[in-house]
Parts: C-alpha cells; structure tokens; sequence
C-alpha cells in the first residue's frame, strides 16, 4: 500500500541500525504505556474504504440534487472544470510551503499572482498569501489594528450586520487581549446602516468591521463611514464578498485600510464548511503590521533571471516568535490558488457577467417573492445576491415544507437576531433558474396560506 | 525560460468561460455602486491550463521526489483522498443545511473525533481548528478558560522548551499569556531544573512537543508532566510530531491535557503548497466542557438497530467559535479514509516504520555528519551541516546542493538550539532504495564541501532558478504585478 518495505528490507535496515526489532527503537517510551492497543475497526482496502465513503456520501443530500436558496456566507457557484484539473497537479497539492524559492517557484508565482489578483479586486495595494477563512481574516483584522497602534486604542467597533460566526470568532480570538468589541451588542438594531456606528467611535477606537455585502445581503457605500472612521483617527476593516466586486465599487475607493473576505464564491467547492479561503490585503503602509505570509519579486541571483520568494519573513512567528501579530503558519494556498485559476479563467468580463447573473436573478426572486402575500422584503436597501424575507410563519417550518418539493431553503435569521423573527435570508446565484425560482415562490405561497 | 505573469499573456477580448445569458428580466444596477474598472486579465481556458500547468513544473512535490522537511511530515498523498473528498455526497453540502440532511456527513465527523480520540487518549476531540497553529490557539484559549473558571486569574505563565515551533511563543502571546523559555539538557530533553524553578501558582502550563524538534522522545515526560500538574498548571502537546506515536503511545495516557493533531501531515492530507491544513484538538476529561463551538454529538439515540441523529452542540462553557462553519470538512474525509485503510495494526506499523526510516538514514549518515544529541530517534533527527575543516560551508549550502541531487532539502537552521542545523524527516512511505540514495547524496556533499566547497556555495546549479536575492525582495517589495493586459 503507503509503505514500501519488503520484509527482507526491514531486517537489513534493523541490522545496520543495530538493533534485532524494531520495538527496540521504542525504549524512550514509559514502558506502562507503550504499544496500546487501539479500539479502530480493522483496515479496509482501498475497494472497500471507497464503497464505506460512497455509502456515507450517498446518506446526504446535496446542493446539487436540491434547489439551494441557502447562502450566509457560503454559496452554491459553477466551478469550471479547468480549475479542479489544475488543482489535482501533484505538484501543486503535494507540495510544502515554499521556503526553498529555487524548486518552488510554480507555487511562488502563483500567490504572487493571487495577490495581484486580490489587489485588482478590492482596490487594496497588498494582499497576502491568505488566511484560513473570511472569519479567521476578520479575527487578523483586529489583531493588526491592535497592533499597529499599540496597544494605545483598545476599541473595536464591530457592525451588528456583520456575519454572526465572524463576530463571534473575533470574541474567542480577542479573549485574551484587553480589546473592548463594541457595536453589536443584542439590544443593538442590525438592520441600522453604517451611520448608526458613527456614535461609537471615540480616541480609543482602533478599528471599525463592516462588511460587503452585509450578512443581509445588503450594499452600502462605505465612503462616509471611512471618512468618519479616518478622523477619528481608527482604521476601517470591510469584509467582502469578492465575487461581488465582479460589479460593485471597490472598498479600496471607499477607503478602506484592510480589506478581509470569504473567497470561497471564487470557485470552492461548498465542502461542508471548508476548507475556504481567507482574504486579506491592506494598504502598503501597514504592510509590515500585516500577518501571513507575503511572496514578492525579485530575481535569481545566478542568471538575474525574474524570480519569486517569500519576503518580509522576519514579522511572521517562525522568526519573532511571541512578538509575532499572529501565529499563522500554514494558511489555505492550495484555495488561494483555486480562486487565482477561477479569476484568471472568468477574467475581465466572465467575472462581471457572473456576478450581473447573481445580482438579476436575486432580483427577480426579491420582486417575485415579496409580491406574495404575508412575505415581505424586511428592508429597501440595495442588494447583491441575497435579502432578507420577513415570512408570515417560523422559517424552520417553512423550510421543512420546501424541503418536500427539493428545495433547501434560506437561512433562519432568528437564530443569531431573536428580534428577526420568521426571517429567512435567502441567496440565489447563477446556479438558481427561473424554474426553482418560480418553484420556490408556489412553495411559499402555498405554505402562507397553509 | 522565465514564465510569463498574468498580465503577460492577457489579451483583450479573450475569456475561459462563458456564461449563460440570464433567464430573467435583468434588474437595474446600482449606478452609484458600480465599479467602472475591473482590471482583471483575459485568457483563453487553454492560456490558463498551459500557464499553470507549467508554473507546477517548476515545483518540487511528493509526486516528483523525496521531500525529507522535518517536523513536516511529507508523507505521500494517497489518490483515493482525493477521490473521496471530491464525491458530491462530501464536496456539494452547503454547510448550514438542516441536519437531516448530512447525517452522512455528520456521522464521519463523530466517528471521526471518536477514532482521534482513541489514538491521542483523549475524552474530547474538536475538529474546527483549520491548521496546527490554529489548533494551539484553541489549545491555549481552552487552558486560559479552563483557568479562569476557576478563580485562578492569576496564571498567566506558560513554559515552552528552547527547541519549540515558534508558532508556540507567538500563540501564546496571541492568548495574553507571558512566555518563559525552558532550556534543555544535554540529552535534549526539557532540563528539570529549569522546569521546576518556573513551577509556581503563576503557571497556566507547559506547552511541550514531544517527540521534540530534535526527534528525541522525552526520556522524563512523565516527571515534567507531574511537575507542571503539581504546580496546578496544564501541558499542551503540540501534535506536529504525531507521526511517531501512532499506536506506540496515547499522549493521553502520559498525561498530556490537550494536544493537537495536524491531519494534513500525520494522516496524509496534502499539504497544498503550505494548506489547508486541518488541526483537531484533543482535550482531557476536564477540559471537554471548554471545547469550541460547534462539536458534533449524538442528539437522538436510534430505535432498535435504527442509526442515531447526529447534530452539533455547543460544549458547556465553550470558549467560542474560533472560524466560521464546521472545519476544514473536506481534509477530516481524507483523513478518516486514511485511518481506515490503515486500522490499528496499521497505524501502529506506520509509526514503527517511520522510526525505522529515520534510524536507519540516522545510521548511514551518523559520523560523516555530526549528530548534536547521540540517542536512537524517532521520526527524524538533526544533525549540524558544519564543519571545522571545511570552513565557510554552511547548512544553507548544503540544502542547496541537495536540489542539484533532486532531493527537497532538509529543514534546516530550525531547532533553533543546533548550530546549522539539518533537520531531516524522511517519512514512513519512503522505500530503501529512496533513503540509499539520499544519504549517498548526502555524502557525496559532505566530500564536496572538503574538496570543492565553491561547488556548494553556488548551488543550486541545475534548478529552474538559483538562488534568490532575499534582500532585494525585502528592499522593492514587489508584491504584485498588473494583471491587467499591459498596453
């Protein structure tokens, strides 16, 4: 199978080593402990492992034998077929880090392109190699913005509509450090825009997070709020949604100092969770202040030929160790480089296109689904590829409904807003046609009325 | 031959994938919204397929040779994780779905925390952690709260061994906690001296990997564990060397409170040109009310024969989430794929061998190379890539001259206590003939370095590229091109 070793083998590396078995090896371990016996089912051939797996897998259901309405922060795309090939390249994914730049350049120029990517994107000056997901990248935000003032503003205002799970990773990360999270409290009204968060900011404020589109679905340009958040002398952190920048105004135009994201619509199987891609790119003053790593240009030094390494090295823990802004080491290169074949393919236009057919056919279900009576859009402000429906009964059993007829429904906002009650946030893509969508809008009528 | 970027190979007008026109009546934009530029380049799909394909070519991988990195564990890949991770049953869940709908995927993940539960000795296992650092960070979180709950406020002390991942200090630091170095012995173990000097009511705990970075199992870890817990402090172990234990010894039954388990280096999961990983966390009985939110359990015990209703609870004074969604759910199918195909007997021979492989390179390299600390290892070993007589050669060189072999250097100037230091893990799935041909390389080099050492300092001389100049990356900082068609 995985190993190997003939028995003739062994007892020729036993001998040279010196020992007569290779228990010998093993005398460093506490005798009472050693050699436990595992309570593991026996070994499966591969035959058999791949019949048990398919037999699990078969025991779900799927976003692609369902009609997905659900989104929240991960979403059902296309994923063309030239990216999973690419990404099956033993020597992409059987790869390490690249510390060693003369055999690892396919891997360096690929994060350096990503990063040029990224920056194109959000409108940001540096992007990083990536974090492990839109919330971990939240979570790095904050470090940094504590970090690049000191410890000498300790505040961060969080938007109460900024993805439940991201603020509440942001809370478990920031246990330890004496940083105040403010601006999401429960009495707080999420449906509030940014200028709500205006009162809030003070001298000790280090950080404002919104984000774009907003766990509603909502845009906002964030132009004021930068220039609100500048003077009072804190940093603005916008968490995106790149795909959606296939369209929208950039947070870079907006002013925004970090700029964070969930890259998982560029491409990325929905996998249950993960792994995703986190984003993160900043302007290039606090590029020092930035955690994760960061591949730059520069050239060989053999033939001055064009080359890529891992540079700025000396912020990251391996070298500062507990100076460090953040422990990451191993981040999702693997998805960065998903999503770099994914932009790289749809380019200029396909990106524009895709993110047009996400903003239409939301649009159409928005209109569709709010002339139904006892539903209606639970706010007016202009939305991206997901909005919040106010339904005229509990969403779970609406969804239990629309489950019946092969739909997966939206997401039960009263689970993370308790005021939202009977709210159902519901995204749609370019993988939603008119037919689901017209299927989901009898569905709900008739659970109205049922 | 240089590989063009992005921006190179744009030309206007070209595009990879089209897309269908929409179905329904088109929405007016948002005109102040809207972004005017999108600089992004055009290629065709085979202009993408072509580039990439290449820049992988200049990579070395599993795949293409040996890649003996310490402390990295670069065990091969197995394809049909691949294959598995990608069935749509796996791949196509969206990650909210009502639990009905991903019992499958649900019962993996409880049979999965079960299986690392048996193999760390363990009471509870969280798979949300994304990669090992992640999974110390969640590790200390729960030692921190764990603390806390208490009334012992006052611990905010952790010990950590000179030959640690620096990812220890820095997360420790990340968790509000002072970190104070323990030196080791000159058998390289932890120095119990030293321990025992820092063992007061100030100590939140000891984070501790063991086997170490040099490879060598710690010959007192039951008396530095007795120390820490008699102090009232936690030892956290940090998995990243798991590969040596796998049915030798549960670091639960040593003691160890928490550890954490990378998946993508133990249990095969690619590690993805530096990720995703995945890094679980084992925890003991005491901690278990401490785990992240969510963890996966039986909610509905099944009727006569019937399976039972898996769904997520929130451990009782959870320290939180620490990302969003239920962990890199794509690498634990892998994983557990691999512990099933292995079985006990299995794991255990996968340890063995792997001791076995770094013995026996260990042996054919020993005296040519000196060996700081002299004792059997485990799964790798460090040696020191100096020499008195042949001055001027440095590990770094020796590293180089190795791709000029075709073999991925060693870790090397890490732990940080060896001067020069190689750090050399060949893996279990190496055959004989692999590590053979490495350690003549190896000697080859080591007579270079005495008789032609110019041959070493300019190496590579067969890679793609020679070395970089690191210093000129630091100074301009080019950070990313235009990936716009250049004009």
């Amino acid at each position: 199978m995985f190993i190997p070793h003939t028995e003739a083998e062994r007892e020729a590396m036993l001998a040279k080593i010196g020992v007569k078995q290779v228990e010998d090896l093993f005398h460093d371990v506490p005798a009472a402990h050693r050699f436990p016996e595992l309570d593991l089912p026996p070994a499966l051939t591969e035959m058999e492992a791949m019949a048990e797996l398919q037999s699990i897998a078969d025991a779900n259901e799927t976003v692609r034998n369902l009609a997905c309405f659900l989104g929240a922060g991960a979403y059902h795309h296309y994923s063309p077929a030239a990216v999973d090939a690419l990404l099956r390249r033993g020597e992409f994914y059987t790869a390490y880090t690249p510390y060693q730049p003369e055999i690892s350049q396919g891997t360096l120029q690929a994060i350096f392109e990503y990063q040029s990517l990224i920056t194109a994107l959000t409108g940001m000056e540096v992007s990083n190699a990536s974090h492990y997901d839109g919330a971990t990248a939240v979570a790095e935000a904050v470090n940094m913005a504590y970090a690049h003032f000191r410890g000498k503003r300790n505040k961060v205002v969080l938007s109460p509509a900024v993805h439940p799970q991201y603020r509440q990773t942001v809370r478990t990360y920031t246990a330890g450090a004496p940083i105040t999270l403010l601006g999401d409290d429960p009495s707080a009204d999420p449906l509030e825009g940014p200028q709500a968060l205006l009162p809030l900011l003070d001298a000790e404020t280090a950080l404002v997070v919104v984000q774009y589109p907003d766990f509603f679905g909502r845009i906002f340009d964030y132009t004021p709020l930068a220039e609100a958040v500048h003077a009072a002398g804190a940093l603005l952190a916008i968490a995106v949604n790149p795909l959606a920048l296939g369209l929208l105004k950039t947070p870079g135009e907006m002013g925004a100092d970090i700029v964070t994201g969930e890259g998982q619509s560029l491409g990325l199987p929905l996998s249950y969770g993960g792994p995703y891609l986190g984003i993160f790119a900043t302007r290039q003053e606090y590029v020092r202040k930035m955690a994760g790593r960061l591949v730059g240009e520069t050239v060989d030094l053999r033939d001055g030929k064009r080359a890529y390494t891992l540079t700025l090295t000396a912020r990251e823990q391996h070298i500062r160790r507990e100076k460090a802004t953040s422990n990451i080491c191993t981040n999702v290169a693997l998805m960065a480089l998903a999503s770099a074949i994914y932009l790289s393919l749809l380019g200029k236009n396909g990106l524009r296109q895709v993110a047009e057919l996400n903003y239409h056919k939301a649009h159409y279900t928005a209109d569709l689904l709010a002339r139904i009576k006892g539903y209606r859009l639970i706010d007016s402000a202009p939305f991206f590829n997901e909005f919040a429906l106010a339904c005229p009964r509990p969403v779970a059993e609406i969804n239990d409904h629309l489950l019946e007829h092969g739909i997966l429904g939206g997401y039960d906002v009263q689970q993370d807003y308790p005021q939202l009650k009977n709210t159902m946030l519901i995204a749609v893509t370019e993988m939603n046609s008119r037919d689901e969508i017209e299927l989901l809008a009898e569905v709900l009528t008739e659970v109205a009325h049922g | 031959m240089v590989e063009p970027q992005l921006c190179d190979l744009s030309v206007p007008g070209r595009q990879g994938v089209r897309y269908p026109e929409p179905d329904v009546p088109r929405a007016e934009l948002p005109a102040n919204l809207t972004r005017q530029e999108l600089p992004l380049p055009e290629l065709s799909e085979i202009d993408v397929i072509r580039h990439y394909t290449r820049l992988s070519q200049l990579n070395h991988s599993i795949d293409t040779g040996f890649y003996p990195l310490g402390s990295c564990t670069m065990k091969y890949n197995p394809k049909v994780n691949e294959e598995v991770a990608r069935l749509p049953g796996f791949a196509s869940l969206h990650p909210l779905q009502p639990i009905e709908t991903v019992q499958g995927a649900l019962a993996l993940m409880f049979t999965l925390q079960e299986w690392l539960k048996e193999i760390g000795g363990f009471a509870g296992v969280t798979l949300q952690p994304a990669a090992g650092a992640h999974g110390e960070l969640t590790g200390v979180l729960i030692i921190n709260a764990y603390h806390k709950s208490r009334g012992d406020t006052q611990r905010t002390k952790i010990l950590i061994p000179d030959s640690a991942h620096g990812t220890n200090p820095a997360t420790s630091a990340m968790s509000g906690l002072r970190v104070v170095e323990i030196k080791s012995d000159s058998r390289g173990n932890v120095d119990l001296e030293a321990l025992k000097a820092e063992c007061d009511d100030t100590l939140a705990g000891l984070m501790l990997t063991n086997p170490n970075t040099l490879g060598l199992f710690d010959e007192h870890v039951e008396e530095v564990i007795r120390l820490v817990h008699e102090a009232g402090g936690l030892v956290y172990g940090d998995g990243a060397n798991l590969n040596a234990l796998l049915g030798i010894v549960r670091p639960g039954d040593l003691g160890f409170d928490v550890l954490h388990y990378n998946l993508h280096k133990t249990f095969s999961t690619p590690h993805g040109g530096g990720g995703p990983g995945s890094g679980p966390v084992g925890v003991s009985a005491r901690l278990v009310a401490f785990l992240p939110t969510p963890v996966v359990a039986i909610i509905e015990a099944g009727e006569e024969g019937e399976a039972p209703l898996y769904g997520f609870v929130t451990p009782e004074k959870t320290i939180g989430r620490v990302k969003a969604f239920n962990g890199h759910f794509a690498m634990m199918v892998r994983a557990f794929t691999y512990i099933l195909m292995h079985g006990p007997q299995g794991l255990r021979q996968v340890s063995e061998t792997a001791v076995l492989n770094a013995n026996y390179l260990l042996a054919l390299l020993k005296g040519v190379y000196h060996l700081p600390y002299d004792r059997t290892c485990m799964h790798e070993f460090v040696l020191e890539g100096q020499w008195e007589d042949a001055p001027g050669v440095r590990a770094l060189d020796i590293a180089k001259r190795l791709m000029d072999y075709k073999f991925h250097p060693p870790t090397n100037y890490f732990p940080l206590i060896v001067h020069e230091a190689l750090m050399i893990e060949p893996t279990e799935t190496e055959s004989k003939q692999t590590l053979d041909a490495f350690a003549e390389a190896m000697l080859k080099i080591a007579e270079e370095a005495h008789t032609n050492a110019e041959l070493l300092k300019s190496a590579p001389h067969t890679t793609p590229i020679g070395r970089t100049d690191d210093v000129r990356a630091a100074k301009e900082l080019v950070l990313c091109c235009g990936v716009e068609a250049k004009p």
